[in-house]
């Protein structure tokens, strides 16, 4: 049963893993840019479900839908004001930005919300756990809600790149800006729909994340953003059933190696798979490579 | 007689660089000798040195190679622990001097040799997938010192990656280090004069590396990998080059750090520290080694001048990186910084602008 | 071929005479010897699509050579498997008896074949005498610790880069602009500075990609000078990809025509210039009229 445990863990972290990588995948297909300040998203959405669910005592489906409409909003000033000035600026320095933008989360949070963890209260507390095997094993509510979660925002979010035309706008942009403008296209207006919808995922998986492992901090989004954003990579980042992909197996490394290696190396053993498939396949698992036109 | 001009032009910007920073030295010597130097300044010039050192080996792979890396940091521990080992295990018989040399030099070979395993694989990647793999690399570091216990006895040096006590040290024997606690007792052996000799060295190496066959020959990988290739260039030859070098110098740079202090954790050196670093290269101008120098004295001063302010300090270092990369970005300040270079240009008509290591 | 016969001095079309014109499928066994570059049954294919089919071709030793075709025959796709860029799918590229198909692209250019671009790549930031000298890179020996510690090799070496680099400046007289950053040239001076670059590598064949693109006609004729000069003096054999039928047909010795990946004809200029298959392969078929 332990295993079973253990697998079912897995992937109901490895589900959050999975809605943040999303997000990572749209913004860096179609900005090209590794937007560091992905994880404190997360922090800022689960900091203002806390906030409306314990300070001015909103139901928890409410709360959400505030955290979700503050992070959209909150994606699309960050593109507004940080990133759209650097546009044609090499990657690093966009990257720099998104570190700047980072840090700027991270502290104005620690100055608001001061440095001492919060106890989150979970969002799901009137559900009740599953139990099978006549109560061997146990699966909480969360653990079924996240990975439906996850399962519902992969399929939606394909559908909606396939199918609708702000998808395939952005899908478009992502090929090709220039092309894509002289075919009308919005520029600007995708890449900030994209921002907005990358940033109203963090701020459910910031939600489900913290409903799991209910401590609440201004550092709390920085390493679930680095591991989902190597769960992006893991995947093949630009791929969205790729990110999905390497979230649910980097939830599932992590867990494992933490149960049957030890709680300190298991960040070591997931990185190091990363690095490993990475070796094998540059391109991540479902990602295409791409060669320079000579 | 064009050859000496054009020799003259390289060599004149490195002479400056060498001058500024022992202009700096010598002014802060004073200082200190005439007691107008805070105490806590004081404690900052060996990390300055250290964090000058680290800009200007990460310029070599940031700015020169052109390669994203987010993991300097993991050579810095490596060379720092090293170090710590090895000035311990020589004991306090030997000169400090020749201690510190040795420590430096040990330092600078597992860092060098960590470069190697990591760079090898890795050269094959590129760009982003790089950046990736060497964050991953710097939290393995991390990770695998948190859990790494070495002591040593009468019988020799132990290891183990369990607890302090699976070590099975004898009487008398002792923990050099110890997990996540990392070193303690470490031997005071950095000062100001160290790490200055330290930074004017790393300078020697990367200014005079740029400089050469093997420099440009990096260069132009950045510039254009297909291209220089197709001249004949090795490509994962001199990317690796740069990227061990860069490596090498760290480690020093992580082992005058650590000897600094009386006790050093692995912590100290995760993917913030790999951040920093990788902020004062490119505030300072990437490829631009005395912008990095600048960059790097004064952003390790700043936070702390700025610690009255308290939580804010941080907030107002995150908006000065925005800032700065908006505004070097700005489309209306790019053309006027263009029409006054050009009008600048103009004034001096027929100079020839060569800086042996600009590049803005 | 009027134009050749009013641009090149008497002097050079005697040294034009000499050289043997190779456009045979597989040269003969007695003339080996005097074969540069040969390649046998080379094609690539991109998921499907045969960019490069069954291409027979070979360039004497100091033959000047073109190569044309409509757009997207293939043309540079084949410059791409020469140099390696692309790995073959099929069939042997030799250069002096070595096989060089599916050697790496810097040691190709070892072997002996060096290049210029169609869209042009230099090494922007640096300097041109900097561009140069990297294409001096395997000539001239000096190691990583004699570059950092200042050891008498490397002033030895970096002198003889200075002088060897201003020397083939010199051939387009660009030695005056020997410190201008390479990306801040005219268009013109940056795909001359491309060839400069790869003569540099010291190549058995060179490879021009369009090297009178862009340019107007007076530069192309002095191009086609250089194009001339640099065979004559360096000894070497020269295939260029080329529009401009003036220079094609002026410079060239040996023409051979690509169409959809494969060789639809070869011969001296005036033979291509008639061929029914190359008009109808740039002029389309001939409507009954």
């Amino acid at each position: 049963m332990g295993f079973l445990t253990n697998l079912i863990n897995g992937i109901s972290l490895g589900s959050v893993y999975a809605i943040i990588a999303l997000g990572y995948t749209m913004v860096y297909g179609i900005a090209k840019m590794l937007n560091f300040a992905h994880g404190d998203v997360i922090m800022v959405g689960a900091y203002i479900c806390y906030c409306s669910m314990s300070y001015l005592g909103l139901s928890p489906l409410l709360s959400i839908l505030l955290s979700v409409a503050g992070c959209t909003v909150l994606g699309i000033l960050i593109e507004h004001f940080a990133y759209k000035p650097l546009r044609n600026a090499p990657s690093l320095s966009v990257l720099i930005t998104a570190i700047g933008v980072s840090y700027l989360l991270q502290n104005t949070a620690l100055i608001i919300m001061k440095s001492d963890p919060k106890v989150f209260p979970s969002v799901v507390e009137d559900l009740p756990s599953v139990e099978l095997f006549g109560g061997e094993l146990r699966i909480q509510a969360i653990t079924i809600v996240t990975v439906l979660t996850c399962i519902f925002v992969m399929l939606g979010l394909t559908y909606f790149t396939s199918r609708t035309k702000l998808g395939k706008a952005m899908r478009a942009c992502s090929e090709d800006k220039g092309a894509a403008q002289l075919m009308g296209i919005n520029v600007d207006m995708t890449i900030s729909m994209v921002f907005a919808i990358g940033s109203g995922l963090a701020a459910i998986a910031g939600v489900l994340l913290c409903s799991a492992y209910p401590t609440l901090m201004p550092t709390t989004g920085a390493m679930p953003g680095i591991k989902a954003f190597t769960a992006a990579v893991l995947g093949g980042i630009g791929s969205i059933p790729g990110a999905a992909l390497g979230g649910v197996l980097l939830g599932i490394i992590e867990i494992f190696a933490k149960a049957y290696i030890g709680t300190e190396l298991a960040d070591a053993i997931v990185f190091a798979v990363l690095i490993v498939v990475l070796l094998i396949k540059p391109s991540g698992l479902l990602g295409h490579t791409t060669t320079e036109k000579v | 007689m064009e050859k000496v001009r054009h020799l003259s032009k390289a060599t004149r910007s490195n002479l400056i660089t060498y001058g500024l920073v022992t202009a700096a030295f010598i002014i802060m010597d004073l200082l200190i000798e005439t007691g107008s130097a805070s105490y806590s300044l004081m404690g900052l010039l060996v990390p300055i040195c250290a964090y000058i050192c680290l800009a200007t080996s990460l310029n070599l792979v940031v700015g020169v190679s052109g390669e994203l890396s987010l993991g300097h940091a993991g050579f810095m521990s490596i060379g720092a622990f090293t170090g710590i080992v090895v000035v311990q295990l020589l004991g306090s018989g030997t000169n400090d001097v020749v201690r510190m040399l040795i420590g430096l030099a040990s330092a600078a070979a597992t860092a060098s040799v960590a470069g190697i395993l990591i760079g090898w694989p890795v050269m094959r990647l590129q760009g982003d997938y790089l950046a990736i793999v060497t964050l991953a690399f710097g939290e393995i570091i991390k990770n695998l010192l948190n859990n790494f216990w070495l002591g040593v006895d009468k019988y020799g040096l132990h290891f183990s990656m369990k607890s302090a006590m699976a070590l099975g040290l004898t009487d008398g024997g002792r923990v050099l280090i110890n997990g996540p606690q990392g070193a303690s007792g470490i031997p005071h052996l950095s000062s100001f004069f160290a790490g200055y000799l330290l930074i004017m060295f790393t300078l020697f190496v990367v200014l005079n590396l740029i400089n050469s066959r093997s420099g440009r020959a990096i260069m132009a990988v950045r510039d254009n990998r297909i291209a220089a290739q197709s001249v004949g260039i090795n490509v994962t030859k001199y990317r690796l080059m740069a990227f061990v070098i860069a490596a090498a110098l760290a480690g020093m740079a992580g082992a005058l750090y650590a000897m600094n202090y009386s006790s050093v954790m692995p912590k100290k050196f995760d993917f913030n520290t790999s951040i920093l670093i990788l902020v004062l290269v490119v505030l300072g101008g990437m490829g631009n080694i005395r912008g990095g120098v600048i960059s790097a004295a004064v952003l390790t001063i700043l936070p702390e001048r700025l610690r009255f302010i308290g939580d804010f300090r941080m907030l107002i270092y995150a908006l000065v990186l925005i800032g700065a990369m908006n505004l070097t970005y700005d489309t209306r300040l790019v053309e006027w910084r263009r029409k006054i270079r050009e009008k600048f240009s103009a004034k001096r008509q027929g100079q020839d602008e060569r800086g042996g290591v600009s590049g803005e | 071929m009027n134009r050749l016969e009013k641009t090149v001095t008497a002097d050079q079309r005697q040294e034009t005479k000499m050289v043997p014109v190779i456009v045979d499928e597989i040269i003969p066994e007695r003339d080996r010897g005097r074969v540069a570059l040969e390649c046998r049954n080379l094609s690539v294919e991109f998921g499907g699509l045969k960019a490069v089919d069954d291409v027979n071709l070979a360039i004497g030793k100091t033959e000047i050579a073109g190569l044309i075709g409509p757009n997207g025959a293939g043309k540079t796709t084949f410059f791409n498997l020469l140099t390696n860029v692309y790995k073959p799918t099929r069939g042997s590229i030799l250069l002096d008896k070595v096989d060089t198909a599916g050697m790496s692209c810097d040691r190709v250019c070892r072997e002996g074949i060096a290049r210029t671009f169609q869209n042009i790549r230099l090494f922007d930031s640096l300097s041109v005498e900097d561009n140069v000298k990297i294409g001096l890179h395997t000539q001239i020996q000096s190691g990583v610790l004699s570059g950092i510690f200042r050891l008498p090799k490397h002033w030895r070496s970096e002198r003889e880069f200075h002088e060897r680099a201003l020397e083939l400046l010199d051939i387009f007289h660009m030695a005056d602009q020997a410190n201008v950053p390479a990306g801040s040239l005219p268009y013109g001076d940056q795909r001359r500075l491309e060839i400069v670059r790869a003569l540099a590598t010291n190549p058995k064949v060179l490879l021009l990609d369009e090297p009178a693109a862009g340019m107007n006609p007076s530069e192309t004729e002095e191009l086609m000078q250089h194009i001339l000069k640099i065979r004559n003096d360096f000894q070497i054999a020269i295939l260029l990809i080329e529009h401009d039928m003036n220079l094609v047909m002026g410079v060239c010795e040996g023409i051979a025509v690509l169409n959809f990946g494969k060789i639809i004809a070869k011969g001296t200029p005036s033979q291509i210039q008639e061929n029914p298959q190359v008009i109808e392969a740039y002029l389309g078929k001939q409507e009954e009229d």
